[in-house]
């Protein structure tokens, strides 16, 4: 009794086991003719996009006078988890009013410790920095991850 | 029917009438040494490339792409990498042992491979049990693997040279039994003879229902002997790392590299030769026109196209299922391989008798 | 407030705390017969969180989290070393096996050392790592000379200490052998391909067949609770995404939550909807990685490439909105990140679409496979008590028989107006482990298409203080993370920095009770029981 019933479980399960293979088999045969989804990097740059939101580098947009919105007020170097960001500013009068004003002389960032949590663009007041989509950043010397981001007049 | 004993016994006749028949005779095995190896290094090739693009496709990867067209060169550049990488001497390790090893896996897969017939006169070991000499000269890659993993003064290479032993010594016994039934049929250990007889129809075709289990029994086993597939747990990498050869670098990996692919390719060839029929074109019998069609088609090309087309289907199940436990790999041998296959070659040995072939 | 009574009359010392989520003080003389009674006559079966904290001129703290399976009843209860020299407490490890682990954690931390615990080496730092680094008085800025690089192999010992007392009250030092001298030990990791990342176990084989099995964690301690103590809680969000890398979502939902809890700040229905999305998205996504992985270790290496072609759709769609793709960034306090991208609603119902019949793929490649199931099959069984005593939460614990789940014990988001099914198998193995994990998938889908369309208009980031300051007092969140649950516990003394910030590792639970569960099993199986427990090193280590 308890042996046919032992009998009866070796030749289902052997049955059993080979179709659950066939079946498998089946589905990698079907793969093996399907369009591959493999995307060849370098050669697609081209038509490779990035998504908008996506975090690349901080950038500091200049209008076509070269002109950037940045006041220097220093909210995003506080912002900053990891000490990312450095601003040299100066205070200098503005010949018209006679008010002294701070202006940026240097805004200075450094791509290799930054962990693009976005901190710094949301405290921003002005708008002055956002993130562009390059994503590129593989240099040869840790020195030049470190970027100047307002341009000199 | 292109036969190439016409070219050996061309290039006999012109050695023999400018030198001795003994310095003659040493040319020519040197000759076939070293056509032996190139075409030993050239099938390693192909196979590597091969299951990198067979691989990827069910996959949905590409696969090699950038080195040549397609990727083609890519193995080439491997081989050079694998020859300039240095070869690291592991510490209390046993030097002689953990050197000796990989030779002793590729003598025995060199060995089994000029077993096989390419083409008409194309054999270079033929003799009347063959079929005896392939086994056994297959089965001395085992000593090399248990060398290897004993030898590496590593756990992980140990345990996988054990698990390696196990396996392939209980998987040459159906090995063995699959390719006796194909010789019950057939009478005879001679694989240029297995050849020869399957001019009316492969053995497939002619010894049908036990000829087509013996075929399942074989590629399962011979996937096994081979340490692939599902059967790969001597070296399975999520849990041994690489197995018995983690600890071997630059040639002496590439010679086991090498050897598995080639060993692959044997058990394809081995199993294109005595159930597909080797270099034998498909014959159909009455229909004359149409065999002889198929004797234009050069007999490599067929042995090709058929060990090669093996190969894809044990590419094929190697890449589709997971890898087995090491008791699962016992059971599935001891209590279903060899006993079907016990059932089978009785089979077969009925059909023989009562003449219920092909 | 029966249960308050009931503690009064257990420990007579008990004093209730008011502020924040509240919690009770029990003296550490108490503290071992008090975790006792909770266990045995009120049923406090399962130690959410265990965290040491520093109670300045008092001692040590150590913050329980208790919770009882069948009632769902909550205790948080704290018991204080009766000074900063004499820093010992009785252990609660023998109660509830989770506290292995976490006290051995404290101990790494704060020095605690845990009276009658059979193990109290250090966790995550090396043992010639010296003082205690989440103290508060530990010197941060001579950390360098104290405990330079050591550039000396860590001796893994073969024993571990215990501090005990003896009859008379004397205090003793045990040491226990873990690993014989002629024992078979290998090591599995930290560079192994089955452990996902750099997590170590030391095993004991006899042949094929595991005797014992050490686990070491710590390869990669980031020490992200100590860099939480000095940053602002804005800050401290970034680093959420890093622990479980595959439960950024929903580790930073949860310290949001907290966050928000402490504030009292409630976010609009659009957030919630949004969040509740984003972590469905985010199960799906590591439940696919969990598939793929687990393949790969069982040897079938395409299945493993039909996850992530899978995966890699899903990730689309976090990096359009979020803009990151394992690092998300999403969630902020009171909102998130920026508003739905015009293109999420459509991308998800096309994800949806694809994803049925591709999870038929799977299991018709992988899960019907008879390999698969003769290795998946009664491997690895965890039981019911063990998982509730361990804390593995989340499939695992399901996988057992646990109705575990956060999303229905405490329900958060939107996941008390969705209708979804919890799913609990019953036996324990990798097999359950693994269809659980299968079938939460199918579930996540059914919440993700009961949502999508209904996505209220709404702000999606409320107006926040520009320094956010958390009123006084312990704070303690939970999410149903991809592997578990993740909690988070804040202890705040008003600064806008967390005095004391803890992460629940959902992890840490499904490793400690590796050993239990591999004794017997082939080192085949140890690679198939850790690939269903389905731990993520980062978020063990932090």
């Amino acid at each position: 009794m308890n042996n046919d019933k032992e009998k009866k479980r070796y030749f289902a399960g052997l049955l059993r086991g080979l179709k659950s293979l066939l079946v498998g088999m089946k589905v990698t045969f079907r793969e093996f003719f399907t369009k591959k989804t493999t995307e060849q990097y370098p050669e697609n740059r081209a038509e490779l996009k990035m998504f908008d939101r996506f975090r690349g580098t901080l950038t500091m947009p200049h209008d076509e006078n070269g002109n950037n919105k940045c006041v220097a007020c220093g909210l995003c170097q506080n912002a900053c988890p990891n000490g990312t960001i450095h601003i040299e500013s100066e205070m200098v009068e503005d010949p018209e009013t006679g008010k002294k004003k701070r202006v940026l002389v240097k805004y200075q960032y450094d791509l290799g410790s930054c962990m693009f949590c976005m901190l710094c663009v949301n405290v921003c007041p002005h708008d002055a920095i956002a993130f562009d989509q390059k994503f590129e950043h593989a240099v040869f010397e840790r020195e030049k991850l470190v970027m100047t981001l307002n341009k000199r007049k | 029917m292109f036969d190439f004993s016409i070219v050996t016994s061309w290039i006999h006749g012109v050695l023999t009438s400018v030198m001795p028949v003994g310095v003659a005779v040493f040319i020519e095995c040197i000759l076939v040494g070293v056509c032996l190896l190139l075409a030993y290094a050239i099938i390693a090739i192909i196979m590597i490339f091969m299951e990198r693009k067979v691989c990827a496709a069910f996959q949905c990867r590409l696969g090699p792409m950038r080195v040549g067209p397609q990727g083609t060169i890519q193995v080439f550049a491997d081989v050079i990498k694998m020859l300039i990488k240095e070869i690291i001497v592991i510490r209390h390790s046993d030097k002689f042992l953990y050197n000796l090893a990989p030779y002793v896996v590729i003598l025995a897969s060199i060995l089994a491979f000029a077993c096989l017939p390419v083409n008409k006169g194309m054999e270079i070991l033929d003799f009347n049990v063959g079929v005896f000499f392939l086994m056994a000269a297959s089965s001395i890659g085992i000593v090399g693997i248990l060398l290897a993993g004993w030898s590496s003064n590593n756990k992980y290479s140990l345990i996988g040279a054990m698990r390696s032993g196990a396996q392939m010594i209980s998987y040459e016994l159906s090995i063995g039994l699959s390719i006796l039934t194909i010789v019950v049929l057939t009478d005879t250990m001679q694989f240029s003879e297995i050849v020869a007889r399957q001019a009316d129809g492969w053995f497939i075709f002619k010894g049908h229902i036990p000829a087509i289990i013996a075929f399942v029994i074989y590629l399962i086993a011979g996937n096994a002997e081979v340490n692939r597939g599902p059967f790969d747990l001597p070296e399975a990498e999520s849990e041994l790392t690489a197995g018995y050869h983690t600890e071997y670098s630059g040639m002496h990996f590439g010679l086991f590299y090498v050897a598995e692919f080639v060993n692959l390719f044997i058990i394809a060839g081995v199993a294109a030769t005595i159930f597909l029929g080797g270099w034998m074109p498909l014959h159909i019998s009455g229909l004359d026109g149409f065999n002889a069609v198929m004797d234009y088609i050069p007999g490599f090309v067929w042995f090709f196209a058929k060990a090669f087309f093996v190969v894809w289907l044990l590419m094929w199940i190697k890449w589709t299922f997971p890898r087995l436990r090491i008791d699962q790999i016992l059971t599935l041998e001891w209590k279903y391989l060899v006993p079907i296959g016990l059932c089978n070659l009785l089979l077969m040995v009925i059909c023989v008798v009562f003449g219920w072939h092909f | 407030m029966d249960l308050a009574e009931k503690i009064k009359t257990l420990v007579p010392g008990a004093e209730y705390v008011e502020s924040g989520d509240g919690l009770w003080k029990i003296p550490s003389e108490k503290l071992h017969d008090f975790a006792k009674a909770l266990k045995d006559e009120l049923h406090f079966d399962f130690l959410r969180s265990l965290t040491g904290t520093d109670c300045g001129e008092e001692g040590f703290g150590v913050v329980y989290h208790v919770e009882a399976t069948d009632s769902g009843r909550q205790i948080v209860f704290k018991s204080v070393t009766p000074g900063r020299e004499k820093c010992e407490l009785p252990t609660v490890s023998d109660i509830w096996k989770a506290a292995e682990m976490n006290e051995r954690e404290v101990y790494d931390y704060f020095g605690v050392e845990f009276l009658n615990h059979p193990d109290m080496r250090r966790l995550y730092l090396r043992d010639d790592w010296e003082g205690y680094p989440l103290r508060k008085d530990y010197d941060m800025d001579k950390t360098r000379e104290i405990n330079p690089i050591r550039m000396n192999n860590e001796v893994a010992s073969d024993d571990s200490p215990s501090y005990e007392l003896d009859e008379r009250g004397n205090f003793i030092r045990k040491r226990h052998v873990i690993f014989d001298n002629d024992e078979y030990v290998i090591n599995i990791g930290p560079q192994h391909p089955a452990t996902h990342g750099v997590l170590r176990f030391r095993v004991s084989l006899e042949g094929e067949i595991i005797k014992k099995l050490d686990v070491h964690c710590g390869y990669i301690h980031r020490g992200i609770e100590k860099m939480c103590e000095s940053l602002t809680y804005p800050q401290t969000l970034a680093l959420t995404d890093r622990l479980d890398y595959l439960g950024a979502q929903q580790n930073r939902h949860a310290l949001c939550m907290c966050i928000e809890k402490g504030l009292g700040v409630e976010v609009s229905d659009r957030v919630k909807y949004i969040r509740t999305i984003m972590d469905e998205l985010q199960r799906i996504d590591s439940h696919l990685l969990f598939f793929s992985c687990l393949c790969m270790d069982m040897g079938a290496l395409t299945a493993f490439f039909y996850g992530f072609r899978d995966r890699e759709k899903v990730l689309d769609i976090f990096e359009e909105t979020c803009g990151g793709r394992l690092i998300m960034n999403y969630n902020t306090i009171g909102g998130v990140q920026a508003d739905i991208h015009p293109n999420f609603v459509r991308r998800v119902k096309d994800f949806i679409k694809y994803m049925r019949p591709t999870l038929r793929e799977y299991h018709e490649v992988f899960t019907g496979n008879v390999i698969a199931q003769t290795r998946l099959k009664g491997v690895g069984v965890l039981k019911r008590e063990d998982a509730i005593s361990f804390g593995t939460t989340g499939g695992t614990g399901r996988a057992s028989g646990w109705a575990c789940d956060v999303r229905k014990r405490h329900p958060y988001g939107v996941y008390d107006k969705v209708d979804f099914k919890e799913i609990v198998f019953g036996e324990g193995d990798c097999f359950a482990r693994y269809m659980v994990r299968m079938k939460e998938i199918e579930e996540s889908l059914n919440i993700i298409e009961q949502l999508i369309d209904n996505i209220p208009e709404g702000e999606y980031q409320l107006k926040m203080k520009p320094v956010i300051r958390i009123p006084e007092g312990t704070y303690y969140s939970a999410v149903e993370g991809s592997r578990g649950e993740f909690g988070v516990f804040i202890e705040s003394k008003g600064d806008k920095y967390p005095y004391r910030l803890k992460f629940r590792s959902t992890g840490l639970p499904l490793v400690s009770c590796m050993d239990t569960i591999c004794r017997g099993a082939k080192i085949a199986d140890l690679i198939a029981i850790g690939g269903t427990l389905d731990y993520v090193v980062p978020d063990i280590d932090r």
